[in-house]
């Protein structure tokens, strides 16, 4: 580490001229930089980028952790695709990003707006609704949900007090997925957090500007909030889309560890625990990871791709 | 915790009254999304004082002869096991996790922000993609390395990524931190001979405080709700988180039996997450803020 003292000043400007030392000083720069990077390189090699190649080969295997991985070509995809619990899990999984992701970005902006009228109390109100985000993976929260939405608790005497009897949502395979995105809604506060400082950053001015011209409240909204916080509203969007796919924790917590009942909150992770962990089908477990990430890749870059519609960045770059 | 700071505003004179109403409005629409925001959390801190029998099924928040008997029975510990080992497990995986983090990203942020080196924009475009990477195509393999190397059933795999800056959202924040610090200062500080070493330890990281303390806390709060990182590597009770002692708690002797001992676990592992955000929560929320910002 001492390798990277500069050398004293008078000398250093006499000789920045020469191009020797330029290139000198660029090679001391260098071997800072990749002294400083070395924990992340060290990280990157053996705990992303070596596994991510190990788990390629791994999905084309088969391996049960104690035999050596045996090339089995696609047999892994093919008996995927095939599986009626893998279909399973993709459909459970895309039902609750397709409906837990909008809902909490919604209700995300919508308070985030409601907060951005006032100044009086929203530190108290932002913070108070954050909190549940920080708390929201625990298992103690889990626990807690899998109270309040079991028979007979308040919310299945709340739905019977208005003539709909499901019973506990957690026992009831029609409906605990949706006690799983009420769990997701329930977070809502992080995001709101994001988009209430991109809020604070649209310029009065364009508002008093569209007053003078007499728009309304919603065309206000329209013409200028929406397109000014659509980078913020991006970011979000991207974020929770590819964060809520990878739901575990409280999926398994709440359905009391098996994903049920009938398989209705087996969410793709828990389906790839069980595989790999619980039967020890390492290979089909990678195969399964893999088409994880190619859907969160794809997603991702159909985002991309979109915002060029909808994101409008400002002209100067920071 | 609840209503009490909202007040000041009610009793303050507002010159118009159609102020006052929308004002109004504006107080009760955001309360009673605080009604249930707040809702789950009062009922474990209520539900925590009720007999077993009533948890469920007694509609009332708070019971109405609170009990301590839940409590009582934590002391006993869960299966032979004081729950104090399982918070000394929680505490010395989240306590490890905070200094890995803090010396390895607030490094390799440095490295991004104050050091112009070849490969630099390739490699923080690599660190940025791994933000985006599911998890879930890592834990095979990391799962098969550590079983190979005999480290199945200790901390090291939970603990290896903090210490090799693998988490880049932190290293995403200081970088952004960093690099709005003034320049003058570091250049400055060359010209008077300074290496990288000196102003990473005597400049930078000291004006970085605010970004360090909210990556500490995230990493803190991040490790103390883990739950499949130590559910997949630990398999010995006695090294047990809080959340996996939880988990066995429910699996021992009928829940049914001692459902309040396992709600007034949930309460007791919430507070030191609760007690953090009270603390800090400025930090937490401007962090989370600028993340999106900057993006």
């Amino acid at each position: 580490m001492t390798l990277v003292k500069d050398s004293p000043p008078a000398t250093r400007r006499a000789r920045s001229a020469a191009p020797a030392a330029d290139k000198r000083r660029g090679r001391r720069e260098n071997l800072a930089g990749y002294l400083f990077m070395s924990p992340w390189i060290a990280g990157f090699l053996l705990l992303t980028a070596g596994p991510m190649v190990a788990s390629l080969y791994f999905a084309f295997t088969d391996y049960n952790l104690f035999n050596t991985p045996k090339w089995v070509g696609l047999d892994n995809f093919t008996k995927m695709f095939d599986d009626p619990r893998w279909q399973k899990s993709v459909a459970v999984t895309a039902k609750y990003v397709v409906i837990g992701t909008p809902l909490k970005l919604l209700l995300a902006l919508g308070v985030a707006l409601l907060l951005a009228q006032s100044r009086r109390g929203q530190a108290f109100y932002r913070a108070a609704f954050y909190a549940p985000s920080l708390i929201g993976a625990s298992v103690s929260v889990a626990f807690v949900w899998r109270s309040i939405f079991s028979d007979n608790a308040i919310v299945d005497r709340a739905m019977s007090a208005v003539g709909i009897h499901a019973g506990g949502w957690v026992g009831n395979p029609d409906w605990i997925l949706y006690s799983l995105v009420a769990l997701t809604v329930w977070q809502f506060g992080a995001p709101m957090v994001i988009f209430l400082a991109g809020l604070k950053q649209v310029p009065r001015e364009l508002y008093e500007a569209a007053e003078l011209d007499g728009a309304g409240a919603f065309r206000k909204f329209w013409s200028i909030t929406l397109p000014m916080i659509s980078p913020v509203l991006f970011f979000n969007v991207l974020l929770e889309t590819i964060h809520s796919f990878q739901i575990f924790g409280s999926a398994y917590v709440v359905s009391n560890t098996y994903c049920g009942p009938a398989d209705a909150t087996l969410v793709y992770t828990c389906y790839l625990y069980q595989q790999g962990f619980k039967n020890a089908q390492m290979g089909f477990a990678s195969a399964m990871a893999w088409m994880l990430l190619l859907a969160v890749a794809l997603v991702t870059a159909v985002l991309f791709w979109s915002q060029k519609k909808w994101v409008h960045y400002e002209e100067d770059a920071r | 915790m609840s209503a009490t700071t909202t007040r000041p505003t009610a009793t303050k004179p507002l010159p118009l009254n159609r102020r006052r109403t929308g004002s109004l409005a504006w107080h009760i629409g955001a309360l009673l999304i605080l009604a249930v925001i707040l809702y789950p959390v009062l009922w474990v801190v209520g539900a925590s004082f009720k007999p077993s029998k009533d948890i469920i099924n007694s509609l009332q928040l708070f019971p109405g002869h609170p009990i301590l008997a839940n409590f009582k029975g934590l002391a006993d510990g869960i299966a032979d096991i004081s729950i104090w080992t399982f918070f000394k497990n929680s505490l010395f995986y989240a306590g490890g996790a905070v200094v890995g983090i803090l010396i390895s990203c607030s490094l390799t942020a440095y490295a991004f922000a104050k050091i112009r080196f070849t490969g630099r924009n390739l490699l923080f475009s690599l660190m940025i993609g791994t933000l985006l990477l599911p998890y879930h195509v890592l834990l095979i393999p990391q799962y098969v390395m550590f079983q190979k190397l005999e480290l199945i059933n200790t901390y090291v795999p939970l603990l290896l990524g903090k210490y090799l800056a693998t988490e880049a959202f932190f290293v995403f924040l200081m970088v952004q931190f960093m690099r709005n610090l003034p320049r003058e200062l570091d250049e400055a500080a060359r010209i008077d001979g300074c290496g990288h070493l000196r102003i990473y330890w005597s400049i930078v990281l000291p004006l970085c405080r605010p970004a360090l303390i909210t990556s500490a806390i995230f990493t803190f709060i991040n490790a103390w709700n883990d739950f499949m990182g130590p559910l997949i590597y630990l398999n010995e009770p006695g090294k047990y988180t809080v959340s996996l002692g939880m988990m066995m708690f429910r699996d021992s002797d009928g829940v049914a039996a001692n459902y309040g001992g396992l709600i007034a676990m949930s309460l007791v592992a919430l507070l030191p997450v609760l007690l953090f955000f009270l603390a800090f929560q400025r930090y937490l929320i401007d962090g989370m803020a600028t993340s999106g910002l900057k993006g």
